[in-house]
């Protein structure tokens, strides 16, 4: 949260989430989440599957009650005013809810009737919507003949019917293959470019890495880390990744005289991966340990690290409590 | 018993309605109506056509007169009451079901600035329109075959309406609380095809033994029979207003259940 301060004076709030909690029956699946997106700003919810990310948003935009804590969307409380609040953000929720029997027109047609939109008004917005979702050619077509990249684009064109100050996206590309995904995020990039303030759930760490300026790592209803992607993978764990075909036992030797190069390891089923500034430097000093002792290395190889390995690193166990060995992430 | 209370949790509240956008919710189910109807009306219809065939012009000629009616004139009327309700339920049990559950039409909605008591109440007005269309329907149909002996008839939407009213609200009590498709099975069984043959439409209620005879008059359908019939043949009598009542009066006490009870099974 510090790290915003500098800048909330100047932005607006959007969403305002404080201690919020969850319970269902005596499960708590939300355990006092707080956090604040602003205007213009994507924000992310990263987590995996039972993390709480549907849980939150749900309480977002007024559809389940709060057990406790505070939610303020646009400066006002959900609870007290979610009709209000309603009309001005756009939700494209984690499964597909289209009326399957209308066609895309009527899908868009009904939606806006839902917001009151005026018919004139409707009919140019659902025009504009199908040309920005490259649907324009379906629009007579029946929502159950659709695929399922085509079903996704026409929710969040739905979700856009009525200009959405706020547009929060829970999982929106979760079983898409990868083709249908990249489609939606250049949509999403462009809503984002126009300055739609985005809140965006995924269990994909590089839909967040693609799209998102400031993210939440959420596990088993808390907050792990918050920070953007860029930071969260400097501070966590380094620029680069060495990737090792080697046991864990034998990290130690390998790695003898590396010092502050390797800023942390884990263990990923038969690999070993060495989290570091300086990738080059370490792969040489690897390779030549090897030689020395001569271990051979079935595998090797430096990538840059990416948000997984942050995500890993916070998840996962350390090398320390591996015995079980391959299943420790 | 927790159970129980945590679905009728709210019940003593005042529902989050605004009319208009009740209208969009039965605009968006009439929009559907109006895609699939020509598919779907021999299913509702060939039924109780059906029934007036067999048994008022089979069975009806081994009946003698029943209160100084062929038995077709007595049945006809009854008939369009149960076809009524017959609609009302199929599509207030089965069909709510599937876009609560698996088209997430009620979710889509909610997120809206629709409330989920104007998801509800828009369902309510649906089920009572489509079960009021099949009545009238086939309130025509008896009027063709001649059955039809009073201007009264006109009236006949009056009582279709609460009739229609109270059976969405019935189903949706159901759908509230039934795990799976099944579960409509022993709804029909239980209660929909019992009150369907005893309600006074294939005899009069006077007729049944002694100790169950009070139990028409628990129905709905028994309530609506009593009123139509007589407003079809033209032999309107003061008890009309007593029928009327009780349905008016069934509505007003239980329109709030299916609102909060369909709620708080969604909304958790
Ligand atoms: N209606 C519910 N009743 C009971 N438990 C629930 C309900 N909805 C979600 N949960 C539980 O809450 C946790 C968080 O779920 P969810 O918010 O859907 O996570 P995510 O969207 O991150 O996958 C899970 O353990 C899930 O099983
Ligand atoms: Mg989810």
């Amino acid at each position: 949260m510090s790290d915003n301060t500098g800048i909330s004076g100047k932005k607006n709030k959007i969403i305002e989430s404080r201690d919020l909690v969850k319970k269902f029956g005596d499960f708590e699946a939300v355990k006092g989440v707080s956090f604040s997106v602003f205007q213009g700003e994507c924000f992310g919810l990263l987590g995996p599957n039972g993390a709480g990310k549907t849980s939150i948003v749900k309480m977002i935009y007024g559809f389940s009650p709060i057990t406790s804590g505070e939610m303020q969307v646009f400066g006002e409380d959900i609870s007290a005013r979610a009709r209000a609040i309603k009309t001005r953000i756009g939700v494209v929720p984690q499964e597909d809810n289209l009326d399957p029997e209308l066609s895309v027109w009527d899908n868009l047609m009904v939606y806006a009737g839902y917001f009151r939109i005026k018919r004139e008004q409707a009919r140019e917005r659902a025009g504009q919507v199908l040309d920005l979702m490259e649907l324009t050619e379906k629009a007579d077509t029946a929502v159950n003949d659709l695929s399922g990249g085509m079903k996704r684009r026409l929710t969040l064109g739905r979700a856009l019917i009525n200009e959405p100050e706020l547009l929060i996206l829970d999982e929106p590309t979760t079983g898409l293959d990868p083709y249908a995904r990249h489609l939606l995020w250049q949509r999403l990039r462009r809503l984002k470019e126009a300055g739609t303030t985005m809140l965006l759930t995924t269990h994909y760490l590089e839909e967040a890495e693609q799209l998102c300026d400031r993210l939440l790592i959420l596990d088993r209803g808390e907050i792990l880390e918050e920070g953007s992607p860029a930071d969260l993978v400097e501070i966590h764990v380094g620029r680069e990744v060495l990737e090792l075909g080697i046991g864990y036992e034998e990290i130690a030797s390998l790695t003898e005289g590396a010092g502050d190069l390797v800023k942390d390891y884990h263990v990923l089923g038969d690999n070993v991966l060495l989290f570091t500034n300086r990738g080059q430097a370490l792969s040489d000093l690897v390779a030549g340990n090897a030689e020395k002792m001569s271990i051979t290395l079935f595998y090797r190889r430096l990538r840059p690290s990416n948000l997984e390995d942050v995500f890993l690193k916070l998840t996962g166990k350390t090398l320390e409590d591996i015995p079980q060995g391959p299943e420790g992430y | 018993m927790a159970r129980t209370a945590q679905l009728l949790k709210g019940v003593a509240t005042l529902p989050d309605i605004s009319w208009p956008l009740v209208g969009r919710v039965f605009y968006r189910n009439f929009k559907v109506f109006m895609k699939t109807w020509k598919a779907n009306i021999m299913f509702n219809f060939v039924e109780p056509v059906l029934y007036l065939w067999a048994m008022g012009f089979g069975l009806g000629v081994y009946v003698s007169k029943i209160n100084g009616l062929s038995y077709i004139e007595f049945l006809a009327p009854g008939l369009i009451a149960s076809s009524a309700m017959f609609s009302t339920c199929y599509e207030m049990t089965y069909d709510s079901f599937t876009r609560m559950n698996y088209h997430k039409t009620f979710h889509a909605m909610a997120a809206t600035p629709v409330s989920m008591d104007d998801v509800l109440m828009g369902e309510i007005i649906y089920g009572t329109f489509k079960g009021m269309l099949y009545g009238t329907v086939f309130f025509m149909i008896t009027f063709l075959f001649g059955l039809v002996k009073s201007p009264l008839a006109l009236f006949v939407p009056v009582p279709l309406f609460l009739l229609t009213l109270c059976f969405s609200i019935l189903c949706l009590i159901w759908v509230s609380i039934a795990p799976n498709y099944d579960f409509f099975g022993y709804f029909f069984t239980l209660f929909v095809s019992p009150m369907f043959l005893l309600s006074g439409i294939f005899f009069p209620v006077e007729n049944l033994p002694a100790g169950i005879r009070f139990l028409p008059w628990l129905t709905p359908l028994y309530h609506a029979v009593e009123i139509i019939r007589p407003l079809v043949l033209g032999q309107v009598t003061g008890a009309v207003l007593v029928h009327l009542g009780w349905l008016a009066a069934f509505v007003a006490l239980t329109l709030r259940l299916p609102l909060v009870m369909v709620k708080n099974r969604l909304v958790q």
